[in-house]
């Protein structure tokens, strides 16, 4: 089933199911219902880290260094914990400035350079052109080998075989046909790719998965468990030395080197800036991404090893290339399915790679490199065009081709002597370039862009002085004597032992020279002359994101120009319709509909240049508004004195917001209050009607007795007996009635008297017991009782408990069949309380009913054959009692078989009686 | 406000100990031909201090604070 049809059909089945998932993202986006707004999808979307130098070239570092794969995900880890300080401080400066790429942002913070962004983008380009040609080394090597399954043969490419002939020319070109198509199919108002990221983190997923399966088949299927693998490792001798942290002799300055060069290439990648710092949706998910993302990196990287050491034991002198042994692990299984799901898990990780890479790239190649040159030297023939985005597309996918050929071109001419890693690790180096001019500009006001510049460049050119070269004279394209012998034979300038330094690795090395020179041009330069304008404006907004003051809003910008001159000119980047729907949004959400003054504000303006950079970049923006504004320059203490001022607003509205959010919340809790008392009010009326409704039926027959005797003065002495009795009994329950309605309305509206007390349950029940004796026995009914001793003391209020017992009791008494009644009355102890309960042998409650006893006045029960001859009152104040000592009261009954009546009573919380609820 | 601020402190706190952790000289100290559960020790050391920091991480991130 690996036959290169299928194998073709199956990768371009996955490359569509990612083309779906990204049209999906978007189409979420542009609906405003975000499918990447959660804190997973932002720490999935950040392992576009892990690209094939993770898949496949961590086992093959691991092959020769044991854990020496390892200290370039540490780093990252520890950058994590630093997130919420220093990804957080860029992100807030993005978003205030609309800053589309990290050569974007230098450029914007030393005063809008063109050259600054120039530069960076030319070091970035360079710098990463290694890293991608290892994705096409990858990619290509893994092809290659599946094309010769079942056997396993190495790749092998010789330097002259033509161009048309290699698989990795034409991978090359159908990356880059599936980039343009992803990422640049139209150009964005924003900077940002929503549908990318979606499908990124469905990559990272995938590679995930694909990994883990090879690592638990190769530990659990080829072998038998960690420790199987560690045994027989140590029995070769061998192999014996990649059971230490450092057995290449990089020594641990070598591992720190790593660890702090892959942290500074973690923040500073150009895909890894797109992903963590532009695409960021919400902030807040940085935190929950702090231990998510390094969670992934442990995740990815826990069967590296044994799937290195047990390729090192399996494929013992067979020349299996470790790079390769993700996926010849599986092939020499014969495992075709396990195969085919690792080279996707490759597939994912290259593509995810080359295509924030390449987006990333060809963002700041057309606005920082491209359009500042279009604009110096036709910028007369770009004032003709009316709709330049098609300009900018063709733009931004041209470099996206020129780019994934330089890739190819790398690895054509030095890609052969480096395994994956070693060159990844040249890219890392040239972006932690970076790190001076972006850190220092975040956190230094002093930094200027000379120091930048000088910076960059004098890091830019030791890097490559040092790794840049070697690598292509190691690969025999360059003559290698200068290696040994030095630059026109001076010993002192041999690129790996500059200034006779030696004794530490390459990258140690590089790493050394680079940020010394950088760093100390950047601070030597900077020093040289107080910042301009420009330079100290971007100071404050940048050092400052984090506080008022650098929050946007300021409204920096002072002269004259036309609102349509504005609109037409960002018409002419974003397309003309674009540009008229964000002018009237503009418009609407400042309340200036309908106002239409040619003269645009500073407010606009600023507006419109921020729309512009989104599309083509600050620099460019600002050359772009001022060529179709007249401008008055602020001086520096103008500049401060607004962002004072802006910064003093914010403070006032802030505390004007407070303000108003203590009034919402007092009226709220007005508005509760005066529900409370309606409800009250209702729960009164509610009572009396009901009340009167109650009291109406004794009252009638009080009367209708009452007149018989009163027009019968006849009447026999027995009859009057009888009346008399009827009378007195009704007057009592009326009595009753009306006391039982009065306790009910002060239970519930909370004014009844509770006396607390610590006391005894059972004698409590046996008083009732006592009470009723009289009741039970007219019924001639017998009472079971089983009530233990030493039970635990209960806080409760004595005469309501008595109160409770004795309606369950004559409860039960009332419907007993009289001569074979039986009351058992039981007392239980449970883990939080004492249960009581009172148990009868009448004919039961049915199911429908058992709720509706406890309610005001419901007797249930057939009222056709017998009269009911309680207040309906009894239970429902009974559920009130217990309830408000914290317990529960339910009946459980089955029709004809009796019911029970169980209630719970909680022991007392452990403290000093004296602060028991009394009231 | 002053919630938000002791997460972050926690966060540096866990870089710290991280930074601790994973380089030399504490490093050296694990860097022994010795096994445990029949894992060579290094590995065990520098997996086992990575989870402790992701782990130190989540919990200054997520827990609830009363």
């Amino acid at each position: 089933m690996l036959e290169a049809p299928v194998l073709i059909t199956v990768s371009l089945l996955y490359l569509g199911l990612l083309f779906a998932v990204a049209w999906w993202g978007d189409k979420r986006a542009d609906q405003g219902r975000s499918l990447i707004a959660s804190p997973t999808i932002y720490a999935l979307s950040m392992a576009v880290y892990c690209t094939t130098w993770t898949f496949y070239g961590s086992v093959g570092r691991a092959a020769v260094s044991g854990i020496g794969f390892l200290p370039v995900y540490l780093g990252p880890t520890l950058v994590m914990a630093l997130g919420w300080i220093v990804l957080l401080k860029m992100i807030r400066i993005v978003k205030a400035n609309r800053i589309t790429s990290i050569a974007d942002f230098i450029s914007s913070r030393y005063g809008k350079s063109h050259g600054l962004g120039g530069l960076v983008t030319i070091i970035a380009v360079v710098g990463i052109i290694p890293y991608i040609s290892l994705q096409l080394k990858a990619v290509s090597n893994t092809v290659s080998l599946l094309f010769s399954y079942p056997e396993i043969v190495m790749p092998h490419r010789s330097a002259t075989m033509s161009v048309g002939a290699d698989i990795s020319f034409y991978i090359a070109l159908i990356l880059a046909a599936f980039t343009i198509v992803f990422g640049t199919r139209h150009l964005d108002a924003t900077e940002r790719h929503e549908g990318m990221v979606a499908a990124i983190a469905l990559e990272s997923v995938v590679k995930l998965v694909a990994f883990l399966a090879v690592g638990v088949f190769v530990t659990y299927g080829v072998f038998d468990g960690f420790g199987d693998i560690f045994d027989r490792v140590a029995q070769q001798q061998e192999l014996q030395k990649l059971m230490t942290a450092i057995p290449s002799g990089a020594g641990y300055s070598g591992w720190f080197s790593l660890v702090v060069l892959s942290g500074l290439a973690f923040l500073f990648l150009p895909r890894q800036f797109q992903v963590a710092v532009v695409e960021n949706v919400n902030e807040a998910h940085l935190k929950r991404a702090a231990w998510l993302f390094p969670l992934y990196l442990l995740l990815i990287n826990i069967f590296v090893l044994p799937i290195a050491l047990g390729g090192l034991l399996h494929f013992a002198g067979q020349g299996v290339d470790a790079d390769t042994l993700v996926l010849t692990f599986p092939m020499s299984q014969r495992q075709e399915g396990l195969t085919l799901l690792a080279f996707i898990g490759g597939l994912s990780s290259a593509t995810g790679m080359v295509i924030v890479e390449t987006i990333a790239l060809s963002t700041m190649v057309c606005n920082d490199l491209v359009m500042p040159m279009l604009l110096r030297h036709k910028r007369a023939t770009l004032a003709e065009s009316k709709d330049l985005s098609g300009l900018l597309l063709a733009i931004r996918r041209g470099a996206i081709v020129v780019i994934l050929l330089l890739g190819y071109l790398y690895f054509r001419l030095a890609g052969e002597a480096y395994a994956l890693v070693a060159i990844g690790l040249i890219s890392f180096s040239a972006v932690a370039q970076f790190a001076p001019a972006l850190i220092g500009g975040m956190y230094w006001r002093g930094g200027t862009r000379g120091g930048a510049l000088a910076g960059l460049t004098a890091g830019f050119l030791v890097w490559a002085y040092t790794l840049l070269l070697p690598s292509f004279a190691k690969s025999g394209w360059l003559p290698g004597d200068f290696l040994a012998q030095g630059f026109f034979g001076i010993e002192l300038l041999r690129p790996q032992q500059l200034f006779g330094l030696s004794g530490i690795d390459e990258i140690s090395h590089c790493l050394f020279w680079s940020f010394f020179a950088n760093i100390g041009a950047y601070v030597a330069v900077s020093l040289l002359r107080p910042p301009m304008v420009a330079e100290a404006t971007q100071a404050t907004l940048f050092v400052d994101a984090l506080s008022e003051t650098g929050q946007g809003g300021a409204v920096l910008w002072r002269g004259r120009a036309q609102v349509s001159d504005l609109q037409e000119l960002v018409g002419r980047f974003l397309g003309p319709n674009r540009a008229q729907s964000a002018f009237a949004g503009f418009a609407r959400r400042n309340g200036r509909d309908g106002d239409s003054k040619p003269e645009a504000d500073a407010k606009l303006v600023q507006f419109a240049e921020s729309l512009l950079a989104g599309a083509i970049g600050s620099a460019s923006a600002r050359v772009m508004v001022a060529s179709v504004a007249k401008e008055e320059p602020l001086s520096i203490e103008e500049v401060m004195h607004i962002l004072d001022e802006a910064s003093q607003l914010r403070t006032y509205s802030r505390e004007l917001e407070r303000k108003s959010r203590e009034l919402t919340a007092a009226t709220l809790e007005l508005r509760e209050a005066n529900e409370r008392l309606q409800e009250l009010d209702r729960v009164k009326d509610d009572i009396m009607s009901s009340v009167t409704h109650e009291l109406r039926t004794p009252l009638t027959s009080i009367r209708a007795f009452s007149e018989l005797l009163h027009d019968d003065p006849k009447m026999h002495l027995a009859d009057r007996t009888r009346f008399l009795g009827l009378i007195v009994s009704e007057a009592e329950r009326l009595t009753r009635l009306i006391n039982q309605t009065l306790d009910l309305a002060k239970i519930e509206s909370g004014r009844a008297d509770w006396n607390g007390c610590e006391l005894d349950l059972k004698e409590v029940i046996e008083q009732s017991i006592a009470a009723t004796s009289q009741l039970v026995h007219e019924k001639e009914a017998h009472i079971e009782v089983d009530l233990p001793d030493n039970l635990p003391l209960i806080l409760a209020d004595r005469d309501r408990l008595i109160q409770v017992m004795l309606n369950l009791l004559s409860n039960a008494v009332k419907f007993l069949t009289p001569g074979s009644g039986l009351i058992r009355v039981t007392l239980s102890r449970r883990d939080d309380g004492l249960q009581v309960s009172v148990a009868d042998n009448g004919p039961g409650i049915r199911p429908e009913d058992q709720q509706l006893v406890f309610e005001k006045f419901r007797q249930v029960g057939d009222t056709m054959t017998a009269k009911p001859s309680g207040t309906g009152l009894g239970l429902p104040i009974s559920r009130r009692i217990v309830e408000h000592f914290g317990g529960e009261l339910w009946v459980e009954s089955v029709p004809g078989e009796g019911a029970t009546f169980r209630f719970t009573l909680p022991f007392p919380p452990v403290q000093p009686p004296a602060a028991a609820p009394a009231a | 406000m002053h919630r938000r601020i002791l997460a972050g402190d926690r966060l540096i706190a866990a870089f710290l100990i991280g930074c601790v952790l994973f380089n030399y000289p504490v490093l050296s100290l694990f860097d022994r031909p010795s096994e445990i559960f029949g894992i060579p020790l290094v590995y065990a050391y520098i997996f086992t201090a990575w989870a402790l920091v992701i782990a130190l991480m989540a919990w200054a991130v997520e827990r609830r604070f009363k």
